[in-house]
């Protein structure tokens, strides 16, 4: 097994309606999106953003690798009333890929051998 | 089988217009869109009607205008947009005026009006959707109320034979919609079709955000050229098939990865993604790179539309003031702590200490709080950022004076002090029945 951050197994946007925050993010190689499925539960990303957020939702899109994350009371009451710096929260799809994982030593990576561009990753 | 090309040249109001010259130019559209309004903007326009009657559209509505009308009527593209904000018949006035400066001889504006529902609202029973109060509760601090209308009144507009669609708050994909509903006279009760036509006025309603916009990533989504980025065009068909694709030789990339970005953004629960005119279905989309910048999505479904339309209610909501000043080198941390502690006991002088306020250091923890990962070192300098809400300008004006004060009566080498007051506007929802809002409808026709 070996230690990971997300942002070497998937990429991630961010966008909000009203208070809530909503994480679009999509395995880059579909053999991890089953492995994804399984690590990213609701209360492991609850856990990532303890503090930051209250009820999560997932939704499963199998047909984009995609898990789409809905984070309720995120925002500061909401893009138009909160005093945070980013009041949209769309800086927070990095601080999503920034959550580390272990995974088997074979899973893909986004990046290998320090920089290069992996073999599977188009 | 028919097809029809509809560029997205906007995304919001702010979005460069260049691109969208090019689009005009290049892009051998049908049609073009301009996407200028975000949820609270329509407020923001009416404020601004309130104080001149002859405003409360686009700032850019004529410069796009400028940019785009001349190469747009030569080769028949017709252009349909929401930048008539809180005034469209104002807006239109203004195009004609903008057409005959630039030496047009003939054009036709066609005006959508009937979302401003601020007298349709109360006394209804009708209750905010995010708190479930009486919106009759919120009464002294309204300043608008605009429902989401749909794609129908702008089919009905292009069937006058306009050159340009001006409408006033519709949801947002309604305008690539409308487009289709006018040239394939798709029926307004064809769910999964219509549930294809909103993925694709969704996937290029933010224009940039499709062809490589809000995605560079140096390493993992490596994108060229953003500086010249395309904007997107949406290649529809008769049967709903669409291709995304920009203007070839244009900045940015259309990619099987932005484009799968793009149509789970905002959207919450993928199968049931409601608008006025469907309750699309994107929970079996998927997206096929079939050339360079060309990317086929399918899969689209859809469900009844909703009974009831969504309305915003635009509400005042005092102001917020903010200060910021910098601290560098050894210590900038300590001495940005010790400046915010200063802060706090000023805001407490001055009478806002029990006020709502958030104090950050930027380079700290100004997005992500106190969850930033331990391991990331004290950066080389620091931002102080202290924002407070307040009931009056003159509290929100304090709020920046006792910041940049610090210059002088703070700790050691405090730099770059800067200050703002915003007028905070916030938005709640509400539900109206469908019949209400659509029997006020009113499409009117102005031209050269």
């Amino acid at each position: 097994m070996k230690r990971v951050k997300l942002r070497e197994l998937g990429h991630a946007r961010a966008g909000d309606k009203g208070n809530t925050s909503v994480i679009g993010f999509f395995a880059y190689d579909p053999v991890n999106f089953n492995l994804l499925c399984r690590l990213l539960t609701v209360d492991r990303v609850k856990d990532h953003f303890q503090g930051m957020v209250g009820r999560v939702h997932r939704f499963e899109v199998p047909s984009l690798q995609g898990l789409n994350f809905v984070m309720e009371e995120a925002l500061g009451g909401g893009v138009n009333i909160s005093l945070a710096i980013d009041p949209h929260g769309k800086s927070r799809s990095s601080f999503f890929l920034d959550m580390e994982l272990t995974v088997p030593d074979e899973t893909p990576l986004r990046r290998e051998d320090n920089g290069k561009v992996g073999r599977r990753n188009r | 089988m028919r097809k029809i090309r509809i560029g997205e040249g906007a995304g919001y109001s702010g979005a460069w217009i260049e691109p969208a010259k090019e689009l005009a130019e290049k892009g051998d559209l049908q049609y073009l869109t301009f996407e200028a309004l975000a949820e609270r903007t329509i407020a923001l326009r009416q404020l601004e009607r309130s104080k001149d009657p002859s405003l409360g559209y686009d700032p850019w509505l004529e410069e796009r205008m400028r940019a785009v009308l001349v190469p747009a009527l030569r080769q028949g593209i017709r252009i349909v947009t929401n930048m008539g904000g809180a005034n469209p018949f104002q807006a239109g006035k203004r195009v004609l005026a903008t057409a005959r400066q630039i030496g047009l001889s003939s054009l036709k504006v066609a005006i959508v009006e009937g979302d401003h529902v601020l007298d349709l609202i109360q006394g209804g029973g009708y209750r905010v959707l995010e708190t479930g109060e009486p919106i009759e509760a919120l009464a002294d601090r309204m300043i608008s109320a605009n429902a989401y209308l749909g794609a129908r009144p702008i089919a009905e507009a292009l069937a006058t034979g306009a050159d340009v669609v001006i409408t006033g708050r519709v949801a947002d994909p309604a305008l690539l919609l409308g487009c289709l509903i006018h040239e394939f006279g798709w029926s307004l009760e064809d769910w999964p079709l219509l549930g294809c036509g909103v993925l694709a006025g969704h996937l290029t309603e933010c224009s940039a955000q499709v062809t490589g916009g809000y995605f560079g990533d140096p390493g993992y989504k490596d994108v060229s050229h953003i500086a010249r980025i395309g904007y997107p065009i949406a290649e529809v068909g008769e049967d709903g098939g669409c291709l995304i694709t920009k203007v070839p030789g244009s900045g940015g990339a259309v990619t099987e990865l932005t484009c799968k970005e793009q149509v789970l953004y905002e959207v919450q629960d993928p199968s049931a993604y409601i608008t006025p005119d469907v309750t699309a279905d994107f929970s079996k989309v998927h997206c096929l790179q079939v050339g360079p910048d060309q990317v086929r999505v399918g899969g689209a479904s859809g469900h009844k539309r909703p009974d009831a339309l969504k309305v915003s209610v635009g509400l005042r909501h005092g102001f917020m003031g903010e200060g910021q000043i910098s601290y560098g080198g050894p210590g900038a941390v300590h001495r940005a702590k010790m400046a915010a502690d200063i802060i706090r006991e000023r805001l407490e002088i001055a009478g806002l200490g029990a006020n709502k306020k958030k104090i950050d250091l930027i380079g700290i923890d100004s997005l992500f709080g106190q969850s930033t990962s331990p391991e990331i070192p004290d950066p080389g300098e620091v931002r102080l950022r202290v924002a407070v809400r307040t009931e009056t300008q003159e509290d929100a004006r304090r709020v920046g004076r006792e910041v940049e004060a610090l210059w002088i009566m703070g700790p050691a080498g405090g730099g770059g002090a800067a200050g703002q007051v915003k007028e905070v506007v916030n938005v709640v929802s509400l539900l109206l029945p469908r019949e209400l809002v659509e029997g006020r409808i009113r499409i009117s026709v102005d031209e050269l």
